[in-house]
């Protein structure tokens, strides 16, 4: 199966800089199969997934999507892209506008995308809640008068409202409290069983990467030390830096 | 001894509203508390009004008394005397805990200077001893640079110094790892406990994550909407949780962690 998004020998560098943040990266995302970037602060996450929203062009190799190159010039293309590959952050307090109403919120991909009218967009917004388990009034509202967990759910509304094939996640739970860390888990597990939605999630938290993901990449220093299965890489990690990752981790007595 | 007293500690915001009610624990010299709760749970406003830093507005009352004086409405004066001799603290993000504008070795030589009266040439060796000690390579190098020049983990490390510089009878630790990354947290987690040790120092520990406040303190306290809800040995309240609250954090954590496990198993 041709792999919805794919990295192929990806080296990228800030602009000015004069060494690469990530180099030689190859990764493929297959359809219905998640993967998860794991490593450190500094280790090239972010600039990873910032390549694979199209955000950042590589300075070496080539993103491509459905077999494609990415091509940021090509209109049609990139249109097909953006509804076909969403985002969830980590911080719902700073990626949802404050003064819009969450109605508004949820339908923008769909207005910016040109799919719906305003009339239009009410029904899907308005599944789109409830399929992140909030109530229907809350398009009335304002994020604000939403906890944490509830904004992050809104954020996945806003996502997954044009029924996006790729779901691309930046430590979409670890602003969040335990008790409601586990819920929006819960929640994204339910979305790609339901609608086999694709994840690619950067998460430097690995159990929330053991729980969702199918397939791990580990990344240090901007390169790939270790990707396969996330059960052979976390249950048999074969680089000594994931087993110190894993080591790392606090357990409960 | 008791170290400190908390008892009937309630904290109003400016519009009246509690957001702590009616606390009540104390900490013997030398014992480990960890005060756990998720957010709003009002365990950082019970930190700061230990420390009578509570932000302006904010009224206290009850009492907490630290090393033998009523902190709760004490003079700023008497306050300034306490904090860093009886009690310092190290807070969640060292990047706006220490002074940007401040060389490193500085804002460690502060404190030193102020308990020990040392000066030039014996005030550098023993700033550059308080940075080893926090096992920080290269004390000289680290001393001369700014904040915003060394990474989170060696920031979080040199908060912890000016704390330690102070040689308090009580640490008070907020959230000192949640910044981190997962192995640099291990490192520190692990520099605390053996450093506390050393000095017989009393911690009052807080954290939202159950298996980070285990790995330093034997007793917590759990908190939840500014009220205490159940206090033990870390042990017991993991392993036999009684309350309802407590038994809902437990799990969500044990189902995060069993991920994990799953996953090791050949």
């Amino acid at each position: 199966m041709t792999p919805v998004l794919e990295l192929t020998g990806v080296a990228a560098r800030y602009r000015g800089a004069r060494t690469d943040v990530v180099s030689g990266i190859s990764l493929a995302v297959r359809p219905g199969e998640s993967l998860a970037l794991v490593g450190e602060s500094g280790a090239g996450k972010t600039t990873l997934l910032r390549l694979l929203l199209g955000l950042a062009r590589p300075t070496a190799g080539e993103v491509r999507f459905d077999g494609a190159p990415l091509a940021p010039r090509d209109r049609e293309q990139m249109r097909r892209f953006r509804r076909g590959v969403q985002c969830v952050f980590q911080d719902p307090y700073s990626s949802l506008d404050p003064r819009r109403r969450v109605g508004a919120i949820v339908a923008e991909p769909l207005r910016s995308l040109g799919l719906d009218s305003r009339a239009g967009a009410a029904p899907k917004v308005a599944a789109a809640l409830e399929g992140v388990g909030l109530p229907a009034d809350a398009a009335e509202r304002y994020p604000h008068e939403f906890s944490g967990g509830q904004r992050q759910r809104i954020a996945i509304a806003r996502a997954t409202v044009c029924d996006p094939r790729v779901l691309l996640a930046d430590e979409p739970v670890s602003a969040l409290d335990v008790t409601t860390r586990v819920k929006v888990v819960e929640l994204l597990a339910e979305l790609k069983r339901e609608r086999g939605l694709t994840l690619v999630m950067v998460s430097h938290d690995l159990s929330v990467v053991a729980s969702l993901c199918e397939r791990t990449a580990v990344l240090e220093h901007g390169r790939i030390v270790e990707q396969g299965t996330t059960a052979q890489v976390l249950g048999a990690p074969g680089h000594p830096y994931t087993r110190r990752l894993l080591d790392s981790v606090p357990r409960l007595p | 001894m008791t170290l400190l007293d908390v008892s009937g500690l309630t904290v109003r915001a400016a519009g009246g509203r509690a957001l702590v009610t009616d606390l009540s624990f104390t900490v013997d010299s030398g014992e480990r508390l960890g005060l756990i709760g998720e957010s709003g749970s009002g365990k950082s406003l019970t930190t700061l009004a230990v420390l009578g830093l509570l932000p302006e507005g904010m009224t206290v009352t009850g009492s907490a008394v630290l090393a033998g004086t009523q902190v709760v409405g004490a003079p700023e004066k008497r306050l300034t005397a306490l904090r860093g001799r009886d009690a310092a603290v190290v807070f969640q993000e060292p990047l706006t805990a220490l002074d940007p504008l401040m060389r490193v070795g500085r804002q460690i030589a502060g404190p030193l200077a102020r308990r020990t009266g040392l000066k030039g040439r014996a005030l550098r060796d023993a700033t550059y001893e308080a940075l080893d000690r926090v096992r920080l390579p290269e004390p000289g190098r680290v001393a001369r640079a700014f904040p915003h020049e060394i990474s989170g983990g060696q920031r979080q490390r040199v908060a912890l110094a000016a704390a330690l510089a102070c040689e308090p009878a009580l640490l008070i630790a907020d959230e000192p790892t949640t910044a981190l990354d997962v192995s640099v947290q291990a490192e520190m987690l692990d520099l605390i406990d053996t450093l506390v040790r050393e000095r017989e120092m009393a911690v009052l520990f807080v954290s939202h994550d159950l298996a980070v406040v285990a790995k330093v303190t034997d007793r917590v306290l759990v908190m939840k909407d500014g009220r205490a809800v159940e206090e033990g040995a870390v042990r017991d309240i993991v392993g036999a949780p009684r309350e309802a609250y407590t038994r809902d954090l437990v799990a969500s954590a044990r189902a995060l962690e069993s991920a994990l496990d799953l996953r090791s198993a050949p």
